[in-house]
This record gives C-alpha cells, sequence and structure tokens, in this order.
C-alpha cells in the first residue's frame, strides 16, 4: 500500500458537506422541543434593580422564564476562570463572579440576564420584549488604556486590575539596556477581533426524566471540558449522566472553547421543564456575546550593540480581559504571550510585564493564534524598526540575529527543539522574487501607487500540552489526549479521538495516519470526535495541538493494536511473538512464509473459543477482542516557524491598501496531508490580513458595540486577496513520534506584522491596526503627501 | 396565511403558509433541508443562498409569499442521481472547505456565476463571490475549485 502520510488525499468529510448532509447543531430538532431567547444588557454597565418577568410569564406559548434568581435558587454555578495567573507581587489575579444569569448588575452590552423558554422562537421572542429589566445605569470604561484609571466596575477589584504579570529577569534587561549601543522603540495597539466562526454558537438541551440522563448538543470545540466543568463548577448535571454531543461545528477559531451562559442555562433549563430546549445565536448576538479577541495596548524597546545584535527586549502590555475572566482569558495575554515576544531571535536578555485589565466590553479569550500573533506582532514590528533605524536590510539584520543552534532554551521560557530559519527565510526571498521589488515599487508609482513591502519570521509553541508544564504555571487540567483504536471483527476500525474536528479534517488526516500504521484502506477507517458517550475524555482542539498531540496518542494505541497482534499471530502461525514482524497490515513469521493479514488477526481475536476444528487463537493470559487505549502527554510544546513576506499598494489619493503579493514558507515539521495543511495556511492568513486591513471591534463612549453586524465588521472577503504562494521547509519535531510541529494558526500568527509592516514601508510613517483607507490617508496627510491632502 | 404552489428540487409543493416566512426558514424548518445554512441577520454572508429561477439569491432575505410558480434548487437538489455536480467535485478536489459552513451558499454561488459567466478570470472569480463570507479557507482553494470547474463544465 503507497504510504498515506505526506500524500495529498480529498478529505474523506467532504461529500456531506458538499451535498448540504453535514448536522450542524441548528440542523438538529427534537421531539417535543421547545424555544430559547435570552433577555440581554442594553447597557455597558448598570446595577440591576429589578427583573420583572410576570407579563412575559403569561405571553402565549411560554412554558417558563428563567432569571438570576431562578439560578441561585437551584445553586448553578458561574463561570469560571480556568487557568489562574499569579501577579509578581505573588497574589493570585482577582476573578469577580461571573452568574450564568446577571442578578444585581451587568457590565457589557449582551450580558446576559433571563431566558424565555416557548412552543415557538417567535414566541419566545416577543416574549423577551415584556421581560421588564429596571436598571441604574452606570459609567462605564472600554477603553484598554483607561481602564486602571477608572473607577472600580467589580467590588473589591482596585484599579480594574486583575494581574500585574511579570516574566523574565528585569536586572539582567536593565543592563542591556544600559549597555545598548542603540535603543528602538515602538507603541503598539492589538486591535480588538471578534472571531466569526461562520456558524452561529447554538445549544439543545435534552433532559431525560426517565433516566435522569441530560444531553447537550452544543457547537463546542472539546465536549468532555464542557462537560467536566458544567458538572463540577456550575452543577448542571453530574458527569455520569451528562452526555454533551458537538456535532458538525461550522469553525471554531477559539471562540467555541469556553463553556457559555447560553450551554449552561439551555442545559439547565431543559431539566427545569423536562422538554428539549433549543436556542440559535442570531449573527448579532453572536458579535456581542462570543468571546472576542486580542485588545493589547503595548510599548517595547529594544536594545542592539554596535555590530546590530540584539542584546535586550522590555515589553509593557496592557491587555483587556472585558468584563469577566473566561476560561483562557488570563493564560492568552500572558503565558501564551510574553515567552513568545522573543520571536526567533538570539535575544540574551528579556523582560515583559503585562496588566490584566477589567472594561465593559464583551470578555476576551483565545482567538485563533492566542496570545502569539499578538507577541509575534510586537518582535516582528520591533526588529523591522530596527532595521530600518540603523540602515539595514530587513532580511539581513533578522539573518544576523536568528538562532542558529538547536536544541536552544530561550531566556524566557522554551526550549526550542528543531529548526532551521535561514532555510525558509531564503526560500520566501527567491519565491517572492525580493530582489526585484524595487522595480515593482517603481512600476506601482507609476500608476500612482505607493508600493511596500514586509517581512514576518515567526515561530509559535503550539501541541499545547505538557501537562507537568502548564499545571505548574497555572492551568486547572493537564493537557494530555487521549484515542482509543477499536478494531472491529470483520475488520474495520473505529477510531475515537478526544480532539476535535471544526474544519481541521482530522477524518482524514488522522485515517492517514492509521491507515499508514496498520495497512488498513482509509475507506475502512472512521474517526469519531465529539461525543462524550462515544470515546474516552479528550481536551479538544485548540493551540494547533490536536496532530501532535491527538495525532500522537492514536500513534500509540496503533502501537499496542500491532503488540497485541504479533502475541496472537504467533499461537496462529506457530511462532515466537518476537519472530513475527508486521508490515503493511501484515503479521509475518520470520524466515518463513506464513502470515496472517490484520484483519484475520482481528477477526480471530473475537473468536477466542474452541469451535469444531477450531482451536483459541488466543495464547492463554491474551484477552479478547482487539481494542487500545493511549493517553499521550508529550514532554514539550512544538516550534513551526516561517517566513512571509508581504507587498501592498496604497493609493495615495484615498489612502487604500490592497494586498498584491503575498508569500508564505512553513516548516511545519512531518506535514501528514500537503493539502489540508495549505488550507490551513491560506485561512489563516485570511485572518491576519483581516486584523491588519480590515477588522476592528468598536465600542463606542457609551459602551455600545458600533461594529455588532457584518455591515460595521468588516470581514475579509474572496476580492481582497491575490493568489497567495505557499512553500515548504522541514525539520521535524523531536517531541513526538510524527515529527510534527502543528499548522494550524501559523498563517493568523504571522501574517499582521508582514502587512503592517507593508503598510508603514509604502505610507512611511506608522499607522496601526487596521489599516483602513480612512487611517491611511490620515497618516499619509501627516506625512506631508501633497496628494493626500487634496 | 397564504397558499403557494412551489417546485422544490423538481418536487412540487402546494402549501399554506404564513404570509412572513422566509425561504430560508421554509426550507430548514418545514422541508429539513438544512443544507441551506443561515450565517447572518443582515444579508451579508452568502451562506444561505439557493437558485430562484436559475438565479441566485440569498434565501434569507426572500420570502416565500414572493415565490409561488417558482423554481428553486437548494444544495441539496444539484447532485445527478447521487453524483456529485462537478462543482462539488471540484471544491473536493481542491479543498474548498474546511467546516462546511459557508459551503453549501458558495457552491450554489459558484454554479450561477459559470451560468452568466463561462470561464471567469481570476479576478472576475473574486469578485463574483464576494457576496459569500468563508472564515476557514481564505478563499484560494474556492477560486481554483471554480477555475477548474469552469474548464470541466
Ligand atoms: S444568512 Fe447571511 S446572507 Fe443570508
Ligand atoms: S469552510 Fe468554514 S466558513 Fe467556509
Amino acid at each position: 500500500m503507497a504510504n498515506l502520510v505526506g500524500a495529498k488525499i480529498e478529505r474523506k468529510e467532504d461529500k456531506k458537506f458538499l451535498t448540504g448532509k453535514g448536522r450542524y447543531t441548528a440542523d438538529i430538532n427534537l421531539s417535543k422541543q421547545t424555544y430559547a431567547y435570552f433577555v440581554r444588557s442594553p447597557h455597558a454597565r448598570a446595577k440591576i434593580i429589578k427583573v420583572d418577568h410576570s407579563k412575559a410569564m403569561k405571553a402565549p406559548g411560554v412554558i417558563d422564564v428563567f432569571t438570576g434568581d431562578s439560578v441561585v435558587k437551584d445553586k448553578i454555578g458561574g463561570l469560571i476562570c480556568g487557568w489562574k495567573i499569579v501577579s509578581q507581587d505573588g497574589k493570585d489575579m482577582k476573578c469577580p463572579p461571573h452568574p450564568v444569569l446577571a442578578k444585581d448588575s451587568v457590565n457589557f452590552v449582551g450580558d446576559h440576564i433571563a431566558v424565555v423558554v416557548a412552543e415557538t422562537l417567535e414566541q419566545a421572542k416577543n416574549a423577551a420584549e415584556l421581560v421588564n429589566v429596571s436598571y441604574k445605569v452606570q459609567k462605564s470604561v472600554t477603553r484598554t488604556d483607561e481602564a486602571t484609571k477608572f473607577e472600580n466596575i467589580h467590588e473589591g477589584i482596585d484599579n480594574n486590575l486583575s494581574f500585574d504579570f511579570l516574566l523574565g529577569d528585569k536586572g539582567k534587561t536593565d543592563e542591556a539596556f544600559s549597555k545598548a549601543d542603540k535603543i528602538v522603540k515602538v507603541d503598539i495597539v492589538n486591535n480588538r477581533l471578534i472571531p466569526n466562526a461562520m456558524e452561529p454558537r447554538a445549544a439543545i438541551g435534552d433532559y431525560n426524566a426517565s433516566s435522569d440522563e441530560l444531553t447537550l448538543y452544543t457547537a463546542s470545540q472539546n465536549p468532555h471540558l464542557d462537560r467536566l466543568i458544567m458538572s463540577a463548577f456550575n452543577a448542571v448535571h453530574p458527569e455520569h449522566k451528562f452526555r454533551i454531543v458537538s456535532p458538525d461545528v461550522g469553525g471554531g477559531f477559539g471562540s467555541k472553547i469556553n463553556v457559555y451562559a447560553e450551554d449552561v442555562v439551555i442545559a439547565y433549563a431543559s431539566k427545569k421543564i423536562g422538554r428539549p430546549v433549543k436556542w440559535v445565536a442570531e449573527r448579532s448576538e453572536s458579535f456581542m456575546s462570543d468571546n472576542h479577541g486580542r485588545d493589547h495596548v503595548t510599548h517595547a524597546e529594544l536594545a542592539l550593540n554596535s555590530d546590530s545584535k540584539i542584546t535586550g527586549l522590555k515589553v509593557d502590555t496592557i491587555a483587556n480581559l472585558g468584563a469577566y475572566s473566561l476560561v483562557l482569558a488570563a493564560v492568552t495575554p500572558t503565558y501564551l504571550y510574553a515567552p513568545l515576544l522573543l520571536g526567533i531571535y538570539d535575544i540574551p536578555a528579556a523582560c515583559c510585564t503585562v496588566k490584566g485589565v477589567y472594561t465593559n466590553t464583551a470578555p476576551t479569550d483565545a482567538y485563533r493564534g492566542a496570545g502569539r500573533p499578538e507577541a509575534t506582532y510586537v518582535i516582528e514590528r520591533i526588529v523591522t524598526e530596527a532595521a530600518k533605524e540603523i540602515g539595514m536590510d530587513q532580511a539581513e539584520f533578522r539573518k544576523k540575529n536568528f538562532i542558529k543552534k538547536f536544541p536552544h532554551q530561550q531566556c524566557l521560557v522554551h526550549n526550542i527543539d528543531s529548526g532551521d530559519y535561514d532555510a525558509h527565510l531564503d526560500k520566501a526571498i527567491e519565491l517572492s522574487d525580493y530582489k526585484n521589488f524595487e522595480n515593482r515599487r517603481s512600476q506601482s508609482a507609476k500608476k500612482g501607487k505607493l508600493r511596500g513591502i514586509g517581512f514576518s519570521t515567526y515561530f509559535e509553541a503550539c501541541g499545547v500540552a505538557p501537562s507537568a508544564v502548564v499545571m505548574s504555571i497555572g492551568s486547572g487540567v493537564g493537557l494530555w489526549e487521549s484515542a482509543e483504536v477499536r478494531f472491529n471483527a470483520t475488520g474495520n476500525v473505529s477510531v475515537f479521538t478526544g480532539a476535535h474536528s471544526h474544519g481541521q479534517s482530522h477524518d482524514t488526516t488522522f485515517a492517514q495516519i492509521v491507515g499508514d500504521k496498520l495497512g488498513v484502506a482509509i475507506e475502512n477507517i472512521d474517526i469519531v470526535h465529539g461525543d462524550t458517550d462515544k470515546g474516552p475524555f479528550g481536551m479538544g482542539t485548540y493551540g494547533s495541538r490536536s496532530l501532535a498531540v491527538g495525532g500522537t496518542a492514536i500513534v500509540k494505541a496503533c502501537d499496542k493494536i500491532i503488540a497485541k497482534g504479533k502475541k496472537v499471530a504467533a499461537k496462529m502461525l506457530d511462532g515466537k511473538p518476537e519472530d513475527i514482524d508486521f508490515k503493511a497490515g501484515e503479521f509475518i513469521l520470520k524466515n518463513s512464509n506464513k502470515k496472517k493479514t490484520i484483519g484475520e488477526i482481528a477477526f480471530a481475536c473475537y473468536l477466542p473459543g474452541t469451535f469444531g476444528d477450531v482451536n483459541s487463537p488466543l495464547p492463554e493470559g491474551v484477552e479478547p477482542g482487539l481494542i487500545e487505549t493511549s493517553f499521550f502527554d508529550p514532554s514539550n510544546f512544538s516550534f513551526p516557524s516561517g517566513s512571509h513576506i508581504c507587498e501592498v499598494e496604497v493609493d495615495e489619493e484615498t489612502g487604500e491598501t490592497k494586498l498584491v503579493k503575498y508569500t508564505v514558507v512553513d516548516d511545519f515539521g512531518t506535514v501528514i496531508n500537503p493539502l489540508i495543511v495549505e488550507g490551513q495556511v491560506y485561512g489563516g492568513v485570511a485572518q491576519g490580513v483581516g486584523q491588519a486591513l480590515y477588522e476592528n471591534a468598536h465600542y463606542d463612549k457609551s459602551g455600545q458595540l458600533t461594529s455588532a453586524s457584518y455591515m460595521d465588521y468588516t470581514m475579509p472577503r474572496a476580492d481582497n486577496f491575490p493568489h497567495i504562494a505557499l512553500d515548504y521547509t522541514c525539520t521535524p519535531a523531536t517531541s513526538n513520534p510524527l515529527g510534527a510541529k502543528g499548522c494550524g494558526e501559523a498563517g493568523t500568527i504571522a501574517a499582521p506584522a508582514a502587512v503592517m509592516n507593508a503598510v508603514i514601508d509604502a505610507v512611511g510613517t506608522d499607522v496601526q491596526m487596521p489599516a483602513t483607507a480612512e487611517k491611511v490617508w490620515k497618516a499619509l496627510k501627516k506625512n506631508g503627501s501633497k496628494k493626500a491632502a487634496a | 396565511m397564504i397558499s403557494i404552489n412551489i417546485k422544490i428540487n423538481g418536487k412540487k409543493i402546494s402549501k399554506e403558509i404564513p404570509d412572513n416566512i422566509l425561504l430560508s426558514e421554509f426550507l430548514r424548518d418545514n422541508l429539513s433541508l438544512t443544507g441551506t445554512h443561515v450565517g447572518c441577520d443582515t444579508s451579508q454572508c452568502g451562506t444561505c443562498v439557493v437558485h430562484l429561477n436559475g438565479n441566485s439569491v440569498k434565501s434569507c432575505t426572500t420570502f416565500v409569499a414572493d415565490c409561488d410558480g417558482a423554481e428553486v434548487t437548494t444544495i441539496e437538489g444539484i447532485a445527478n442521481n447521487g453524483k456529485m455536480h462537478p462543482m462539488q467535485e471540484a471544491f473536493k478536489k481542491h479543498h474548498g472547505l474546511q467546516c462546511g459552513f459557508c459551503t453549501p451558499g458558495m457552491v450554489m454561488s459558484a454554479v450561477d456565476l459559470l451560468k452568466k459567466n463561462k470561464n471567469p478570470s481570476e479576478q472576475e472569480i473574486r469578485d463574483w463571490l464576494e457576496g459569500n463570507i468563508c472564515r476557514c479557507t481564505g478563499y484560494q482553494g474556492i477560486v481554483a475549485a471554480v477555475k477548474d470547474a469552469a474548464s470541466k463544465m
């Protein structure tokens, strides 16, 4: 059988999606189903004086209305922060209570107050209008840089400061700066984004009173974690009687990691009324209530010596957590961010502070890349400025400072096992025809366009896992992954993974791995995920971890299958297990032509008795069946890296920026399916370009989200992109047997810096993201452009 | 309530319906044709695109009441006797989909483009698909799929 790993194989999951047979949560309808509609705060900050739902209760079709009082009475717990950060003074971060239905106060527009359950959606919606909430409206703060100066929005959290985090050696860094020959400074705003998975969140609760089983269908990236949290903290239902099904999910990008108030409330409401309850977010609700991402304000300084070598890095960041702290809200701007600030440069001293602040905005959390795009943006902007200020070529300055030897222990956290940074930069320079850039610049000038070029040479720490490491720095759980490989008696294979696919193509990639390992055709391999009643406990999909961690768990389970198969084959072939080789689906007795296929072995494992002439094929002490489970916990993160080179054209009159050329060369270690990896990169780049040029979540002075529809929040569309050129280099990861490093977030991590460096190169002066026509036009004007001034 | 006669994926349907019901709701809730998705509330995302009398429309902003006598084709209706439409095949071949949520609308828009322009340029494809948002693919695989389908149809 030809090697499946490394081959461009079309996806197994495509046909259902292409023919309209996908089954997303909103597509599910249950008998006797009811509909829910949430009452949300129209104010950014207010005290709740009274929630009067008496009129709503009497409205046609209404079955029940649940409020903050109901959940308190039924002892439903609030939402949690899953990863606690310790401040530099040794104190734990401060987390305000986060009830699933607000009782005393609301803290952002869209905060959840009550839910109406009715026979039809229309009735629920109409009755929601009749829930009368009286508020005492208070002053609010939404801006990141104003939060610490504003009155406390949560009782007992002074200066709205959740934590004041420090990473690095301040003394050593100060010393590096005192000896520096040159110090480069940048001020950066990392704009707030809204993840915008195309499938809006949805949930259906289905309580079965006779078996006391509760099922929640929900669009989630990690159903087992959801169940754990909802059982242990929200006290919705005991874990062993609680099933979470996350069927086809229309994109996640981090926004479907959290257990949301709606999940808890829908599950709870179904239990209360004893009927299924369905809720599907309207897009405007998604804008308001999905977790947002990014939203940093940063000052950074870089120290250089006279030999153009970087000697130190200092970064101070304020990260906006929004109104409450969600599951990964605190780790995202700290441990997922600060260590990554070093980029792929050999920097001997660094320190970074991060103030996590509360404001009256939607809570932020992981959004594709989570911390790493923010960090990459800082280092790649400042490195670009440094090269410019000392008059050195962008590529040359980077190469001069690249880490060259591996493994490399960085001065902050990570020990990078492998890489070759010159290799991907050289390849990208070649592929992008860098040497002729100045010609292209003058050609653009002839058309009246300002052309700019930008580099972004990035790395990321992914395969987010090593449990010992993550738990030592505050994670509430270990991030190993599980797999179960189950041979059925007829020879086909069901593989259960704790990872979850919501576009990542696990049905195909994982089947390729199993197919190669076990010598089974991929048509006969089924990858099962997304149902807590089916597979073993798993941690889900985020942080580009599914292949490196989840894929490895599958490999390990396959190894166990082969080991058991050898014992059975030995008995059947009259040999010793150590004399059995396994290759391409066959167990072969050494130095003989005796062999058994893995299908025959599987069948034998299910027929262990004696029947007529057939003797049991199972050796003494070997259990029947052919099912193996494995839990994999890697020793280290994996470290993909790459080089992006972007060219833009700016219209000097209008300020409009057009992406005209984009080149990517990535090192993802072993690539299982290039077709799928390319897709991850293109999609990632598009999101990064979105952040750089178009997307911005905006709150006005009164705290209203003014970008709560696709008319006001600019999503990148097909006509915003040129063809993206893509190639690879490969240094395999050493922390997992596949050699895979992860590819899901790379594009989003690298692209904003590449694009903005190009924009700033074209404009000739600083511009903050997103580089909208208006902002660029103003920058040009400020920079003395005559045309822009017209 | 009004009564309408409508042909959906070749099947004649006569029904009494409320006059404010949208085509997307009708397809999804009354006919269980859930391949047509709803991704927004402002007619901006294109996940709901179907063909109405052969032209692509956003079903989330089309009243069924206005479709009396019309012929509607949804994503469920373009395969031929179980054989996928060349556009569906091309999306598969070029990895034009990931999570699949935008896909039905995207395919229906693309099929309509090729009806109106047999051999579109890359820019024409990108411009045409401007009304369909995909958050996953970065559009590159989609554009490649449409080009390839054009060469095969
Ligand atoms: S649902 Fe978004 S355009 Fe129709
Ligand atoms: S494939 Fe997910 S939105 Fe397009």
